[in-house]
């Protein structure tokens, strides 16, 4: 095969009705070749998502179109094709895998007649002949049991098995180009860590040239050849990963790599303050028997859970999906009421104590939610958001007023912004506007769950040293729920790791991470991406 | 990287009453439905003046005239004067310009109360079902029962048991009504109460009252407002269907519906009983039905869905 | 399997509501400000009729008791009787049943048959003219009263085109022609209001499940438009479109009481509203029970419906 599988040329795509910018993408050049993976890695926003949809001929009709600029597929111009000739060519020669496969797949229709969909619209193959050829598109992606999964519908199946299937669909028919777009964000690490192990498997296999989307650049490391960086649109600069990940040469590269948290941990001091919150046997069980229901299914969230965070140290529940970890922060913050065990502030127990009896002594948990787009309220300014907490524990609105000003200030925002509505803020300002409504309660323990997941990892950075300053500045003891490794080994003095609802290993950071003893551990460091990498540190790494 | 704000593009504004008001003029549907309405409305309001004469006024002379004919009738003091019957007079003489003119009042009172009505109580007792676990079981039994008598049907029932009257058919219409308000309400309740915001308010140590009110509460109020129109159109035409079968108000106050009813054995010959009330009545309810639908698609997007 | 608990559950569900319905008819009756005894047994009554429909029907007796004495009739399918019409209310409602369910028959046949691909076409033709049409007819469908639309059709089609009957009913036993042709007006008269709430929905229905992911997929595979409507699109839009079909129901049985009245049909409908002028409450309390049994009873095989249209709800 001469020549590049895939040419981009000065594509520029615009945006009807304006929007906050009139280009989604703008004069951005690249290519992929045959037997090679390049990785689009960028922020939200930058265009990335748009580039893959334009090769497919996807752009939403009247919202977006492909103003100028060339996209050559094997030499084929595919801008000047019509919509039966575009049709043609999609399933066939370029493929394209997206980033939920629950709501990608088609809820009411077998697994098996999704993937030998792609057959009956290409080839004349009869029913039996497609059968098999399903058969062993199945087998070839290492799906469990394909003869019963055949029949299987989408809701039966793991989020990482639906991916497979998505996989096999695209490369049933051995298109010369695969288009993922961020196809494992939505997967746990360690499944993700198979689908990237199966997409290179594949793709060596076949010699298909593969464009990958993505904004983590512990996957670029893990898996890509060339890489491609996008910005707002415009491609910052692309080379080889070696290289770019290692001295990049752009101002934006180097600040988005410096933000990447680092694997391993920095030197923390132990601590030694006052217990604050103390878990024992903490347990939640949901769902009943009953006469009705005597087959209902029970799920322990959270199966004897202890475990202890003192005054300025940050504790880190590190898990997958399905871990538990979020209930346990909800357990302790009282939004879910335990089923058994205790859970105490400050040695008082608030496990089973009655909420009017409990309400008092909210003042001294917050919490710090994930979503910050939903966390805020917005009908109301974000100053009112700041002083309903204070307000209802007796102070005035004019002192109240005054304290969110300082504390807009300490999160770094300015104070005179206090009469703004939320949707006036970026999601990271947002977050930091959350930080401040719950340091306005002068909590003694502060609990994030996943505070910085749905952020950008140049936001996450900021957002994480505001919670570091924070937590030295006022002496607090921070309960940090997260599914990032890298996330929390920069922020954590201690982490404890749960799989299934139990903690399978607790110890300070250091130690979990240099010798994590349980093998769960282990299995999540093995696949967390990129982790024996060494990405561009920014200014000279501290100590 | 800027820390401090100071040129975020600002994005659309959240519902304030003025910049929602212009908002609304903008969109056909309220601008067309509004000014039917209106009209409607000025008309029921300024009745006795609008060339009419007494709607119950029997002129056994004058039967069954057709539009445009003129008619001599005997005022209250005795004499004699002519008049055109732009409508027509019905089977007893009645001059039908003058009952339709009247009947937008009872259509018009009936709707708006209906629709106030069945929207506050269905408001309270949908907050209830909402917060409470407790009654919230009972309630919605009790509402999915009421759900299972098709609506007519249960108007019908209640005004046969009643005597006769404007206030019974308001009560009869509205009982329906008041399930289907129980369910959004309480739909939206259980949303929000799921939204990460109201969790946060917990957190803060906000009361429930106070939850319900500051957070919950104006979640309610487009939905209340769009639902409420529906209801009023929906009543209006429910109320003329009662008259029509003549079970609806008592006979002598005229309703676009009863004009119809009364019409009804002489239509080959003389349609214009039922055309005249018919076209008002379906204007009208299509006027406030647009306009629901105009309040939708500008207030409250996300109700779309519900069709 | 776990298909039949679902069924049983929905249908042991039913048994609640119908207990509520029940008891809100039973209730209607006693609490009226006048004595029921006199009310049924009419102006005419004597005294001594006056205390034996008393007596028949247990007032004396405590609530609990009446309520249970009458549940107990109803269930064996014994209304009672009819003071107005002088027969048993089950004969009356025999009699009259064919009528209302010929008319129930083609109202939905043609409403379904019109209005989905009407709903399907405005979806797929999002914002184009065809669009507005629809929905512009949608909502006159909610408007328009029945009986204006059906008096309008009358004057139309029977008055000046002289193409069908004006009014009236033919049994299926005396002639299927005659029975099907006066049946066109009314169903078409009815239907009008259905077909408006069922193209509606089917266009939103349509047009939300056209933003979905997996229509996305099936378009990435070179999937033609025809077929990602129709094999994708409609078959996951068919919950919510099946649903108001069922729920859909409540407005066709208020419209059937209108248009048997327009076309003097001697249906339930009709039957409803001579037994309400002449206050005949067994009647009454008999056809709304009967009228509401069958909304839940259709709601109820939606319900099952779900089951072959959904996998999700099955497993």
């Amino acid at each position: 095969m001469t020549g590049p599988v895939l040419e981009i040329v000065n594509l520029s795509v615009a945006i009807e009705g304006g929007g906050d910018r009139p280009h989604a993408v703008r004069g951005i050049n690249f290519t992929v070749g045959a037997n090679e993976i390049v990785c689009v890695v960028g922020e939200s926003g930058s265009g990335k998502s748009v580039t893959a949809q334009a090769v497919m001929g996807l752009l939403p009709k009247n919202a977006m179109q492909v103003e100028t600029g060339l996209i050559r597929l094997q030499g084929d111009e595919l801008t000047a094709k019509s919509d039966a000739e575009l049709r043609a060519i999609r399933g066939t020669r370029m493929a394209m895998v997206f980033q939920e496969p629950m709501t990608a797949l088609n809820p009411v229709e077998r697994v098996g007649d999704q993937i030998g969909e792609v057959l009956e619209v290409h080839t004349a193959l009869d029913p039996r002949q497609r059968r098999k050829r399903v058969l062993e598109i199945m087998r070839a992606v290492h799906l469990p049991d394909p003869e019963q999964m055949i029949d299987a519908y989408p809701h039966q199946l793991s989020g990482g098995q639906r991916q497979r299937i998505m996989i096999a669909a695209a490369l049933v028919l051995d298109p010369a180009l695969l288009i993922a777009d961020e196809p494992t964000t939505a997967l746990d690490v360690t499944t993700q860590a198979q689908i990237l192990k199966l997409v290179r498997e594949m793709q060596g296999r076949t010699k298909t040239g593969v464009l990958f989307i993505t904004h983590d650049f512990g996957v670029v490391s893990e898996i890509a050849d060339r890489v491609v960086v996008m910005q707002l649109g415009r491609i910052v600069e692309q080379g080889p990963c070696e290289q770019v990940l290692r001295d990049p040469r752009e101002d934006y590269t180097r600040m988005l790599l410096a933000a990447v948290p680092s694997m391993t941990p920095p030197k923390r001091a132990p601590v030694s303050g006052a217990v604050v919150l103390q878990t024992e046997k903490l347990s939640k069980t949901y769902g009943r028997r009953s006469l009705f229901q005597p087959k209902a299914r029970i799920v322990n969230a959270v199966s004897d859970v202890s475990l202890m965070v003192r005054r300025g140290e940050t504790l880190g529940i590190v898990g997958e999906s399905g871990s538990g970890k979020s209930t346990v922060a909800r357990c302790v913050a009282r939004l879910v009421q335990p089923t058994s065990g205790a859970i105490r502030i400050e040695n008082v127990d608030i496990a089973s104590m009655r909420e009017a009896k409990f309400r008092p002594m909210r003042r001294r948990v917050q919490f710090v939610f994930q979503d910050p787009y939903r966390s805020l309220n917005p009908r109301r300014t974000v100053g009112e958001a700041i002083i309903e907490g204070p307000m209802n524990f007796g102070l005035g609105r004019k002192e109240a007023l005054q304290r969110a000003r300082d504390l807009m200030a300490v999160v770094h925002l300015s104070p005179d912004a206090i009469g703004r509505y939320p949707h006036q803020f970026s999601g990271g300002q947002r977050q930091r506007i959350c930080i401040a409504r719950a340091l306005a309660m002068e909590p003694e323990l502060l609990i994030g769950d996943e505070p910085v997941s749905a952020l950008d990892v140049s936001v996450q950075d900021q957002v994480l040293k505001l919670l570091d300053e924070v937590r030295r500045k006022f002496d607090l003891a921070v309960l940090f729920i997260t599914h990032d490794l890298r996330v929390a080994a920069q922020v954590c003095d201690r982490i404890a790791v749960m799989q299934r609802g139990v903690i399978v290993e607790q110890g300070t950071t250091a130690e979990v991470f240099a010798a994590p003893r349980h093998e769960y551990t282990r299995a999540l460091f093995e696949a967390a991406p990129g982790r024996d990498r060494v990405f561009f540190a920014g200014k000279a790494a501290e100590a | 990287m800027a820390d401090v704000i100071v040129d975020i593009p600002i994005a659309a504004a959240p519902v304030k009453p003025a910049a929602a008001f212009r908002k609304l003029l903008h969109n056909p549907g309220v601008v067309f439905g509004g000014v039917i309405i209106a009209i409607v409305v000025l008309m029921g309001l300024l009745a006795p003046w609008l060339g009419t004469i007494d709607p119950t006024a029997i002129n056994p002379i004058a039967r069954n005239r057709i539009p445009g004919a003129e008619v001599s009738m005997r005022t209250d003091t005795g004499e004699r004067i002519k008049m055109i019957a732009l409508f027509g007079t019905d089977g007893l003489g009645r001059d039908i310009y003058s009952r339709v003119v009247y009947g937008a009042r009872v259509s018009l009172l009936v709707g708006v109360s209906v629709a106030l009505i069945s929207v506050a109580v269905g408001l309270f007792i949908g907050l209830l079902a909402g917060f409470i676990r407790i009654l919230d079981a009972v309630i919605m039994r009790i509402m999915d029962g009421l759900m299972a008598i098709p609506a007519i049907l249960l108007a019908i029932a209640m005004v046969s048991l009643f005597h006769s009257s404007v206030l019974t058919v308001i009560v009869a219409i509205t009982v329906p009504q008041i399930p289907g308000v129980v369910r959004l309400v309480r739909a939206i309740v259980l949303s929000v109460r799921e939204e990460p915001y109201v969790e946060a308010a917990v957190t803060l140590g906000t009361s429930t009252p106070k939850l319900l009110w500051r957070h919950v509460l104006p979640n309610t109020i487009a939905p209340m407002i769009v639902q409420g129109t529906f209801i009023c159109a929906s009543a209006i035409l429910v109320e003329a269907i009662l008259s029509f079968l003549g079970i609806g108000v008592p006979p002598e106050v005229p309703t676009w519906g009863n004009i119809m009813a009364e019409g009804r054995q002489v239509f080959s010959l003389f349609p214009h009983n039922i055309i005249y009330p018919g076209v008002f009545l379906a204007a009208t309810i299509l006027a406030v039905n647009v306009l629901g639908d105009g309040l939708r698609d500008t207030i409250d997007p996300k109700m779309a869905k519900r069709v | 399997m776990s298909m039949y608990g679902y069924l049983l559950r929905r249908l042991l569900g039913t048994i609640p509501v119908m207990l509520v319905v029940a008891l809100f008819i039973f209730l209607m009756l006693r609490l009226t400000p006048s004595d029921p005894a006199a009310i049924i047994a009419g102006d005419n009554a004597s005294t001594e009729q006056v205390a034996r429909i008393r007596g028949q029907l247990g007032l004396d007796r405590p609530m609990v008791e009446q309520f249970f004495i009458w549940s107990g009739k109803v269930l064996t399918g014994d209304f009672g009787e009819s003071f107005f019409f002088k027969k048993s209310v089950a004969s009356l409602i025999g009699e009259r049943i064919e009528p209302t369910l010929s008319l129930a028959f083609f109202t939905i046949l043609i409403a379904v048959f019109v209005a989905v691909p009407l709903g399907v076409l405005a979806a797929h033709r999002h914002g184009s003219w065809i669009d507005r049409i629809v929905m512009g007819f949608s909502v006159l469908g909610f408007s328009v009263p029945v009986f204006v639309i059906g008096y309008l059709l009358i004057y139309l089609f029977s008055i000046w085109l002289n193409w069908l009957p004006v009014q009236g009913y033919q049994r299926i036993s005396e002639g299927v022609g005659g029975w099907v042709q006066r049946l066109i007006l009314p169903s078409v008269t009815l239907s009008v209001i259905y077909i408006a709430l069922i193209a509606r929905m089917t266009r939103t229905s349509v047009l939300e499940v056209l933003s979905e992911d997996y229509i996305r997929t099936a378009r990435a595979k070179g999937q033609s438009e025809r077929k990602v409507l129709f094999r994708h699109a409609l078959r996951n839009a068919a919950v919510p479109i099946v649903t108001v079909i069922g729920l859909g129901v409540a407005l066709l049985i208020g419209g059937v009481v209108v248009t048997e009245s327009v076309f003097t049909i001697p249906g339930l409908g009709r039957l409803t509203v001579d037994a309400v002028l002449a206050r005949d409450y067994p009647t009454i309390q008999a056809v709304i029970l009967l009228f509401s049994f069958a909304y839940v009873m259709i709601n109820l095989a939606v319900d099952m419906i779900y089951t072959l249209l959904d996998p999700r709800i099955r497993y």
